[in-house]
């Protein structure tokens, strides 16, 4: 009782410190409300995790309301650790995204590492297998030492932690602009497969069932870890002890023993103590099941003396699971553990009264009702305004710029376009992690989409993840569209059909009209887009106040997007495989320079309207795709996008996996050239076929209502690359444009003398 | 004809290993804890990649004092056909069954892409069925693969015949360009002074289907062609601890 008590000291609640937890007078009142009594400090920090904007989606959940979340394959939907769809067969796939960009802003190693952990357990417990991480990382510009340290330490962190796990990583995007500066974006996404028989959730149900708590012990590290992600970087601002640290030899072991656990059918509910670790993780449980948890921290394992309540409520150490057994099933659950060399310990009781409560020894220090604490969090609709910056670029005057060019010029642009690091190859990246181990890589990274061998079942899963923060910001509703239709164009190029999304909202301070405008808008679009594709959201993330001083990030809403293929023997290659054969471009080229990666990288401007798109064409080239794919039409599809034509058609180019291949192409267009060559006009696809299958092609995108055209052919033996639009031609030694595509990024990261990581 | 897959904590290839063995080769793959002491009666042993004991210490460092190892350690003694791959050759070396040391890649970052390699020697039980001077294509994906050793050992593995792969070029050339680590004399596998203990640094196991490339199916059809061609009797075939356990009990 007196060491409880020494452990447990009593803080004063003063104004003072209900506002350090980020909760706002209201709040606090509501707060008083519901306990009928004023609270204690833990549990002041209790509802200060579970209301932060990580936790309790204070400012997003009305808009997320809005977005369809059911479909015919979704077995199940956002709420869960992760979604999961019917994948046929009894075959389901799992999979969700998560960001972790304030952590890798502060230590990149460490916070990209424990992002990609975060993941992975929220897949396996839903007790799917992990089978592939991809990555969508965006910094800032690779001319400051500060952005190349962010990338090294984070492509360090996620290939560490998946190559120890042994899940490769697979895919993803990487993106360079200078608004992702001090605050960059990483989020990492994480497919599983699992029998849908073995499907878990994260229940607490079974009055009397025990709580147990496995894997690492808790430590202090992490401390107020969502609390941190729901408040905007300062200047100077040492947020390390906010950092939690990963150790993916654990973590292997936690995925092994869950897994276990899950196939001897000895749970009833599994989660991982993620974000507020234990009190998100209990009360969660509890409210999905409307039942109570009862708790003793003086039973949790720790990892040092003297941990106060607050401090093991509110821990976020890596690698820890919160679950509940079986009636019976607590020592075959603790065998289990023990076999894999990690700890279990029952820390509590399911009860029935509704109650979140916490003792320490023989004292409660916390006793809070579930459900208000977990799903009555204050939410905020709020007013948006058109950021007037935003609305001023989008209407600056860019015709200027389709003015003509030079051949010189155009070859020069397509160098230009090449070398920028955002187009350029990201082998680099990619090399530095294992993409192929777990033997189900069909397609990995440098592709359009990854494709997963779905085990024995002869079928394939696509997955992609996509957003041009730059098209979002100038126009947030279309930009997010935009985003929807690539990812779903990604995935169809290789011969899936688009199923289902998760997706994780990156965005500045919601408390500022121009970023909340932005987000409500790109909600908007993502919903549209979801209604139009027939893809809809199965979970996410936001993640909000990805702001510094120097301003706010382009707002970033990331798609992952996942596709089934039904033949894995028919899936489709981005790039070009068959000297010999025919170039065919899907889709119609507009004088649509705005928002481009051409005006960026070439003419240092970022303005105009992003191209247009109509997701009715875009559902409909999805059709076609997967039609092509089926009837083995084509031999190469790949999506046309940043750098327009030009780029898309030197990507198919230089990915071939036996090295370039020269091409020859002319595109007949009313577009001028630049914009004919580089824009950026929504719904196009290179394909090559065979010259024999030609006319079946045509003929099946005509029948899509999908313009058309022959534009060149595959593989001439004079190793170069030509393409020519509207009077101008680019004709360049395809072995140069190869080295400037592939050294823009080791060429960038090797100028990083003295890098300590 | 059981073939023993050994899983340390963090071997992460083990169920690539055990997939490649199981299907299609007719063979039986069985998995060895690493806690236990008994190799049940397996024919051949595979160390799997992976991290074992989170590769703490120094890759392989930790794995080589399970349990298991002991009785690994005594099998391969006696002749008993023993494949490392990746961790499982780092693991191969800490324990002495092969010569020198895998140490941190050339380029000090993790390193995983397809690489070539040519097949040197055909008189080991991985690779009797190729032919001398075939290329292969596997991935590689290590962090630690540089293969380093004193200049005496390696003039002894040249002269002895005992690298058993060397990183080559598209032309089969061992060249620099093709050295993706850095390792000595382009070295990516090679086999103990009885040919019958081989350690390699690609992955075989990663490329046994028409799916995802076939180059590696010739190290485990080689491994079953050996086995058949010695027989039975020929093999030091495990002890099983309970029957260990009994002779030595037995007067």
């Amino acid at each position: 009782m007196s060491e409880s008590a020494t452990r447990a000291p009593v803080i004063e609640i003063t104004p003072e410190l209900v506002a350090d937890h980020g909760l706002s007078p209201d709040e606090y009142e509501q707060i008083l409300e519901i306990l009928g009594r004023e609270p204690t400090w833990p549990e002041l920090g209790v509802f200060s995790a579970m209301w932060s904007e990580h936790c309790g989606y204070k400012n997003s959940r009305p808009h997320l309301k809005t977005l369809p979340t059911e479909g015919p394959l979704v077995v199940q939907g956002p709420g869960e650790n992760a979604g999961v769809i019917d994948a046929g067969d009894g075959w389901g796939v799992a999979f969700k995204i998560e960001s972790h960009n304030h952590p890798s802003a502060v230590e990149p190693y460490q916070g990209a590492a424990t992002g990609s952990g975060g993941i992975l357990r929220d897949v396996f417990t839903m007790g799917a297998r992990p089978i592939a991480i991809l990555d969508s990382l965006h910094f800032g510009s690779l001319d400051s030492p500060r952005s190349r340290y962010l990338l090294d330490g984070v492509v360090r962190g996620v290939g560490d932690y998946g190559n120890c796990v042994g899940v490769p990583t697979v895919g993803g995007e990487a993106i360079f602009d200078p608004c992702y500066e001090r605050n960059p974006i990483i989020n990492v996404m994480c497919v599983g497969v699992l029998r849908l028989d073995d499907l878990m959730r994260g229940k607490a149900e079974g009055v009397g069932n025990a709580v147990m708590a496995v894997g690492a012990r808790t430590g202090r590290d992490g401390m107020h870890g969502a609390t941190f992600a729901s408040v905007e970087l300062d200047e100077g601002s040492d947020s390390r002890p906010q950092v939690q640290v990963g150790d993916p030899f654990t973590e292997k072991l936690l995925l092994e023993a869950s897994l276990e656990l899950i196939e001897r059918d000895l749970l009833v509910g599994i989660q991982d103590m993620g974000a507020a670790g234990l009190t998100s993780s209990g009360t969660e449980m509890a409210a999905r099941s409307g039942s109570g948890i009862d708790i003793d921290v003086a039973l949790v394992p720790v990892r040092e003396p003297g941990m106060t309540p607050y401090e093991i409520l509110l821990s976020e150490s890596q690698e820890r699971m919160l679950l509940v057994a079986k009636p019976g099933c607590e020592n075959a659950v603790a065998e289990v553990l023990s076999k894999w060399d990690l700890e279990a310990a029952v820390v509590g009781r399911v009860t029935d009264d509704g109650f979140f409560r916490v003792r320490d020894g023989g004292e409660v220090v916390v006793e809070i009702p579930v459900q208000p604490l977990v799903n009555e969090c204050p939410t905020y609709t709020r007013e948006g305004v058109e950021d007037p910056e935003a609305r001023r670029l989008r209407e600056l005057d860019i015709a200027e710029y389709s003015a003509p060019i030079s051949d010189q010029e155009a070859a020069d642009a397509l160098l230009t376009l090449l070398d920028s690091p955002s187009l350029a190859s990201c082998r680099w990246i990619y090399e530095q992690y294992d993409t192929t181990v777990g033997t189900n890589t069909v397609v990995g990274p440098g592709s359009d989409a990854a494709v997963l061998r779905l085990a024995d079942s002869g079928r394939g899963i696509a997955a992609s993840l996509d957003c041009n923060g730059r098209y979002v910001y100038l126009e947030p509703r279309r930009g997010a569209k935009i985003a929807m239709a690539e990812a779903a164009r990604n995935v169809a190029c290789s011969g899936a059909r688009p199923i289902a999304i998760t997706n994780c909202l990156n965005f500045g301070n919601p408390l500022k009209p121009g970023t909340y405008h932005h987000f409500a808008e790109a909600v908007a679009g993502v919903g549209e887009g979801c209604r139009a594709l027939s893809t809809p959201v199965t979970g996410g993330n936001v993640s909000f106040y990805n702001e510094t001083p120097d301003g706010a990030v382009y707002p970033t809403p990331v798609i992952g997007m996942i596709g089934l293929l039904e033949h894995l023997d028919r899936v489709v290659p981005s790039c070009f495989r068959t000297p010999g054969s025919t170039v065919v471009l899907v889709g119609k080229t507009g004088d649509e320079l705005g928002a481009s990666e051409y005006l960026a990288a070439c003419h240092g401007v970022v303005g105009g309207a992003p191209p247009r798109i109509d997701l009715e064409e875009a559902r409909r080239l999805v059709d076609f795709l997967v039609e092509a794919a089926e009837g083995r039409l084509v031999l190469s599809a790949h999506d046309c996008a940043e750098g327009g034509l030009a780029v898309a058609l030197a990507e198919c180019s230089l990915g071939s996996p036996d090295g370039p291949l020269a091409v020859e192409a002319e595109l007949e267009t009313e577009a001028p050239a630049a914009a004919a060559l580089f824009g950026e006009s929504q719904s196009r696809v290179v394909l090559s076929c065979d010259p024999e299958k030609v006319d079946e092609v045509v003929a099946l995108a005509t029948d899509h209502g999908l313009p058309v055209a022959v534009i060149g052919s595959v593989g001439p033996p004079d190793g170069r690359f030509r393409l020519a639009a509207a009077g101008v031609q680019i004709d360049l030694e395809l072995d140069r444009i190869f080295e400037v595509y592939r050294s823009a990024l080791p060429g960038r990261m090797e100028k990083q003398a003295g890098l300590t990581t | 004809m059981k073939i023993g897959i050994v899983r340390f904590p963090g071997s992460n290839c083990d169920q690539d290993c055990y997939r490649a063995v199981d299907e299609g080769l007719g063979a039986e793959a069985v998995y060895l804890w690493h806690k236990s002491h008994d190799l049940e009666g397996c024919r051949a042993i595979l160390l799997p990649g992976g991290f074992s004991y989170g590769d703490h210490l120094r890759a392989g460092a930790i794995a080589r004092f399970s349990p298991i190892m002991r009785e690994v350690i005594a099998f391969a003694r006696e002749g008993g056909p023993v494949l490392g791959i990746c961790n499982g050759f780092q693991i191969l070396c800490e324990a002495g069954l092969l010569p020198g040391a895998l140490v941190r890649n050339d380029s000090l970052r993790f390193r995983s892409h397809p690489v070539r390699v040519r097949v040197e020697q055909t008189d080991t039980p991985f690779t009797s069925e190729y032919e001398e001077g075939d290329v292969l294509r596997m991935p590689i994906a290590h962090g630690e693969g540089q293969y380093v050793a004193d200049r005496s050992v390696i003039d002894a593995l040249e002269s002895e015949r005992r690298v058993i792969f060397r990183y080559v070029d598209g032309l089969g050339q061992p060249t620099e360009e093709a050295n993706p680590n850095g390792s000595v004399r382009n070295i990516a596998g090679i086999c103990d002074e009885g040919r019958r203990i081989v350690g390699l640094m690609p992955h075989p196991e990663r490329v046994v289907s028409k799916l995802l490339g076939t180059d590696g199916l010739g190290v485990f059809h080689s491994l079953i062609g050996s086995l058949r061609a010695t027989g039975d009797t020929a093999m030091p075939t495990t002890k099983t601890h309970a029957a260990e356990a009994a002779e030595a009990s037995a007067p």
